[in-house]
């Protein structure tokens, strides 16, 4: 398990390496001189041509690129992302304010999400070829087919403006919470659903099960204590995966429900050409996201010891 | 199921691309001219899905969506496709240190959360149509990569690759002619998930102000601009955002339906879902 988790930590570390430089290379994407745009955010629009070079030797960009990053990497290991090109504050702190919610958002659609898809996984399992199936794989085309801001505006219409239940926006209450989690997990919701019935079905047939239903242990025993587990182990990877698209679906849940988050601080960054702004959203989402899946891969080995055991050497 | 799933999404394909090929012969209207007196008028016998804030006709507009949607659609999935295959077959064929680099690229563009990168690099661009679908390329093409490399390398150690390389075939023979059409199946089940996927993307982008603008009709910007008449006129929301549902909904129906056939041929692929 020690060699196992140091492998997969340095792969991890390998990527977070990798991305650190895609993020730092969107800069050159940037229509424009991102030396004058600086210099226009700090000395105001009407900026000289003084002025530009000033700041394109001081930022260093007018070197090679390897030095830029080089330059760029160690501002970034002392935690310095740059300043907001819009309100000069640092980067970091913008959005050291911002992740709670974006968190929160994050994990109560995850848990929303699975408390819907797992118990309807199940229950299309063990009714196969039943209607309940059938409405459970309807269910899941309709949830990875419907656009999430489409879903929210519906969902506005009826629980704010009709049956005037829920705040249309806003941040705060648990009412809040409620659409936006709906509307941002749907999607994560049938795919689990699915695969967990396909999982299911796979692991019964199995041998073993067969032997402990030949041992007279009891179906329900069997299903929860012996099949879930083993069922679980695919869909735990997909859920890792499936929680990339939920990361970046804030950007869009966000910015209609006026959520503060993360994703609708990358927004305005966009909006704003505030590309240190971008940049630093960008890269602290794609780190998240790295970590998560490293810890998703523990979770996988421990659901599964022959990962561990065979990879071990 | 699978036979009434293909039923299903042949219908609303076809349904499609009628829309998208016989548009303007299907409405009496003008997609751009307003009339500022119909100022969003509820669905009538006139206006079958009634009006816009600047009283244009909502039908029209998104019999016109539907090319926008599918030329999208259509160009970035056949990009992505093209790159993809063919970088994937090379890599997976070519030499080792090769295919190293290439995968180690593929894993860092992947260790980005779905379409966070596309959203950033079509944001930086600024908006447009060329931008979006540029944005849309940039990353799209990882998993076809990804895909096709896995297959080549298992097909490669098959018993009747070896013979065709025994009797001597170059490599572009055995490549196109014995490793390709073996891994066509897969590519189209993922093609078509892929084009629910990108056209999803496309219509998220344009919603958030990123891909294509008023007053062209693309289906996001069009849903977009009836968050602000929610109450007074629910219709601007919900058509667009209909439309958009049924397209990727006709896309992954088509996708399962295919995936259901090859699953009876024994030819299994899982894939990742992208979703906007």
């Amino acid at each position: 398990m020690g060699s196992y988790l140091l492998r997969r930590t340095l792969a991890a570390f390998v990527s977070l390496v990798g991305v650190t430089f895609i993020t730092f290379l969107l800069i050159f994407l940037v229509p424009g001189d991102p030396a004058e745009m600086v210099a226009e955010a700090r000395f105001g629009h009407a900026v000289g041509n003084r002025e530009v070079e000033l700041v394109r030797v001081r930022e260093g960009f007018d070197q090679a690129i390897p030095i830029q990053y080089w330059r760029w990497m160690k501002h970034l290991l002392s935690l310095d992302l740059g300043h907001s090109l819009i309100n000069r504050r640092p980067v970091v702190e913008l959005i050291r304010s911002r992740l709670p919610a974006t968190v929160l958002l994050a994990c109560s659609s995850l848990l929303l999400s699975l408390a819907i898809a797992l118990p309807a996984g199940l229950v299309a399992a063990l009714r196969k070829d039943t209607w309940l199936d059938t409405a459970a794989r309807l269910f899941a085309l309709l949830g990875v087919s419907i656009p999430g801001f489409w879903l929210s505006y519906l969902l506005i219409m009826l629980f704010s403006l009709e049956l005037k239940l829920l705040p249309v926006s806003g941040y705060g209450g648990l009412k809040n919470l409620i659409m936006p989690s709906l509307a941002l997990g749907l999607g994560m919701t049938g795919l689990v659903a699915r695969l967990l019935r396909a999982s299911l079905l796979e692991v019964w047939e199995q041998d073993y099960l067969r032997a402990a239903r030949a041992n007279g242990i009891g179906e329900r025993k069997i299903l929860f204590k012996y099949a879930l587990k083993n069922a679980m182990i695919p869909v735990v990877t997909v859920i890792g995966l499936q929680l990339g698209t939920l990361l970046s679906g804030t950007v869009i849940i966000e910015s209609i429900f006026g959520w503060p988050g993360l994703g609708k601080l990358l927004l305005d960054g966009i909006f704003n050409r505030d590309f240190p702004l971008v940049q630093g959203c960008v890269l602290v989402v794609a780190c998240c996201f790295i970590v998560i899946n490293v810890l998703v891969d523990l979770l996988y080995a421990w659901l599964d010891p022959r990962i561990r055991w065979s990879t071990g050497g | 199921m699978h036979k009434l799933t293909f039923r299903a999404a042949a219908l609303l394909l076809g349904l499609l691309v009628i829309i998208a090929l016989l548009g303007p012969l299907l409405t009496p209207h003008d997609p751009f001219s307003q009339n500022l007196d119909l100022r969003l008028a509820p669905p009538s016998g006139k206006y079958w899905l009634g009006t816009d804030e600047l009283g244009r006709c909502i039908y029209t507009r998104l019999l016109l969506g539907t090319r926008y949607s599918l030329l999208i659609g259509v160009v970035v999935v056949t990009v992505n496709a093209l790159i993809g295959t063919l970088l994937g077959l090379f890599i997976g064929y070519g030499p080792k240190g090769m295919d190293s680099a290439v995968m180690g690229i593929i894993d860092i563009l992947m260790a980005f959360p779905g379409m966070i990168l596309t959203l950033a690099v079509a944001g930086i661009l600024g908006p447009g149509l060329l931008n979006m679908i540029v944005a849309l390329t940039l990353l799209g093409w990882v998993n076809y990569a990804r895909f096709v490399r896995g297959m080549v390398l298992s097909l490669k150690e098959e018993e009747y690759v070896e013979n065709a390389r025994m009797l001597g075939l170059g490599q572009a023979t055995i490549l196109f002619k014995h490793i390709l059409p073996n891994c066509l199946g897969s590519l189209l089940v993922y093609a078509s998930m892929n084009m629910a996927g990108v056209i999803l993307m496309a219509a998220g982008l344009s919603f958030l102000g990123l891909g294509i603008q008023e007053p062209y009709p693309e289906w996001g910007a069009m849903l977009n601009k009836g968050k602000n008449f929610l109450r007074a006129a629910p219709h601007l929301a919900i058509f667009p955002g209909l439309a958009i549902m049924l397209t990727t909904l006709a896309f992954n129906l088509l996708g399962d339906g295919l995936r259901d056939r090859l699953q009876g041929e024994g030819e299994v692929f899982l894939i990742k879902s992208e979703k906007g």
